[in-house]
């Protein structure tokens, strides 16, 4: 057993960071933020919160941003291989920016509001997306940062029952769009969307009233509090990426399986093919395929397999590398993500992740490892 | 029962030197978090003091399980294996790694007793 050492350098805090301490959080830093990895219910308990009734999560360390102005939904296309011209108003939409090669800078959500377009970036990535935004369309549109903005993530398939308490509007949102509405004396933006597969909300607060929203939040029976550990698990259960690790500058869309996010408008042969940074190498990908392929495994012994492990086939020739691994708490087994060579892609093909020098056989498997249940109305 | 403590959050009953037991300490599961997975040793095989003998792993982490002491492991902890929160639930107890056949008890008088183990963790 060896501890951890604790680094001690100057981290920044979140609004409910005085909550978090007064429920007991483990603190961790975490891009740059002292986040709350567990409570003292603890990962497999705050994740069991999420999947059986609501738990809620400060994500306010994400990058919450406004691109203002008449050619902004324009301007942004030239970033993004995304259609936002045409996304209708009060709707949400994934995208990611791209480099020249193709690559992702990072992943975000973009909602088109009746005065602007609001944007959610990654924490790790909002500083160089604030200054990608400037440099590349700050000449179109303003670009405003809402550091004054706190975040949080209400998810659970009784998130609807405990919010619709507070501010009944929100029931009638469906999976991916979102609203204004009145919540704890505050005006907040509500998406009825997430990053744990299940139904749910998230709630951009003014930071003067976060603690009171959250306190009301976690009043209400449904609800408990769930860390970035619970997160993660949800999240790989969920098949969805995590920045810097499923996917980063190295990784296409293509590659990353994420062309469904790609819509066709914004395609080779579509209406507004190209136009964005990185679209001759994502073109060419789309047409032609790409050589390597994010895929979900399931663990077909117990140990679990982490990002790192190298994969080999079945004669220990290496054929790529896992980014993402744990035991899914809900599906009860080891998963993981991992990039592999096309020709090992293929759902049902057996692999062997690499741990402590042993062989640990996988199994390449559909994801998501936990089926969604969002609400589309 | 008087239980020794390792400066890497193992414990260590020795009251019987041929079956000694091991495991890991309360703070040490509650660093970890929620434990998933254990790899313990075979029975039969010899440490020497500081070897890594296993592994646990918790949601978040994997972490080496050293002997605490030179000798071989004579049994290891089947429930464990089959329900590995035990180590979270009961450390001390039902949560045990396996169990030692100490080759030199004098190393024993080395190893920290509650008091200094207390005083470590809660420095």
């Amino acid at each position: 057993m060896t501890a951890d050492a604790t680094p001690s350098s100057p981290l920044l805090q979140t609004p409910l960071h005085a909550l978090h301490l007064e429920l007991g959080a483990r603190m961790v830093p975490f891009a740059g933020y002292a986040m709350p990895v567990q409570y003292p219910a603890g990962i497999i308990a705050e994740h069991r919160q999420c999947r059986d009734s609501a738990a809620l999560f400060d994500v306010s360390h994400m990058g919450q941003l406004r691109l203002v102005g008449p050619d902004s939904a324009a301007a942004l296309e030239t970033l993004v291989p995304q259609d936002v011209l045409d996304l209708p108003a009060g709707k949400q939409r994934y995208a990611f920016f791209t480099n020249a090669a193709g690559g992702l800078l990072d992943d975000l959500m973009i909602t088109r509001r009746a005065d602007d377009l609001f944007l959610v970036v990654n924490a790790g990535c909002k500083d160089a997306d604030t200054r990608h935004l400037v440099t590349e369309i700050g000449h179109r549109c303003q670009i405003v940062p809402m550091p004054d903005h706190a975040l949080l993530a209400l998810q659970g398939p009784k998130a609807v029952d405990a919010l619709a308490r507070i501010n009944g509007g929100v029931a009638a949102l469906t999976f991916m769009s979102g609203g204004h509405f009145a919540l704890a004396g505050a005006d907040c933006f509500v998406t009825r969307s997430g990053y744990t597969g299940e139904d749910g909300f998230e709630i951009s607060v003014p930071a003067t009233h976060a603690i009171a929203l959250a306190r009301t939040l976690l009043a209400q029976p449904e609800v408990g509090a769930a860390g970035l550990g619970a997160r993660d698990t949800l999240r790989l259960e969920a098949g969805l990426c995590l920045y810097g690790h499923d996917i980063d500058t190295a990784t296409t869309p293509v590659e990353a399986g994420l062309t469904w996010a790609m819509q066709k408008v914004r395609r080779p042969g579509g209406a507004r093919a190209g136009g964005y940074t990185g679209q001759d190498a994502l073109g060419a990908q789309l047409t032609q395929g790409a050589t390597t392929r994010r895929i979900g495994l399931t663990g077909l012994e117990r140990t679990p397999v982490r990002e790192g492990a190298p994969l080999v086939d079945g004669h220990g020739h290496p054929v790529g590398r896992v980014t993402s691994g744990t035991v899914g708490p809900s599906v009860g087994q080891p998963i993981a993500m991992g990039y592999v060579a096309a020709d090992h892609a293929g759902i049902g093909s057996e692999l062997f992740a690499e741990v402590r020098g042993k062989r640990v056989p996988m199994r390449v498997t559909a994801m998501p490892f936990a089926p969604h249940r969002y609400f589309r109305g | 029962m008087s239980l020794k403590f390792t400066a890497d959050h193992e414990w260590i009953n020795a009251d019987d030197t041929a079956a000694a037991v091991v495991g890991i300490t309360v703070h040490a599961q509650d660093a970890l978090g929620d434990v998933v997975f254990v790899d313990l040793p075979a029975v039969g095989t010899s440490f020497a003091q500081g070897d890594v003998a296993g592994v646990v792993e918790s949601v978040k982490a994997a972490a080496d399980v050293y002997a605490p002491l030179s000798g071989e492991v004579t049994e290891v902890n089947e429930a464990l294996r089959d329900d590995p929160s035990l180590a979270n639930t009961d450390p001390l107890g039902a949560g045990w790694f396996f169990k030692m056949k100490l080759s030199d008890p004098s190393q024993l008088d080395a190893l920290m007793d509650t008091t200094a183990y207390d005083a470590l963790t809660q420095g």
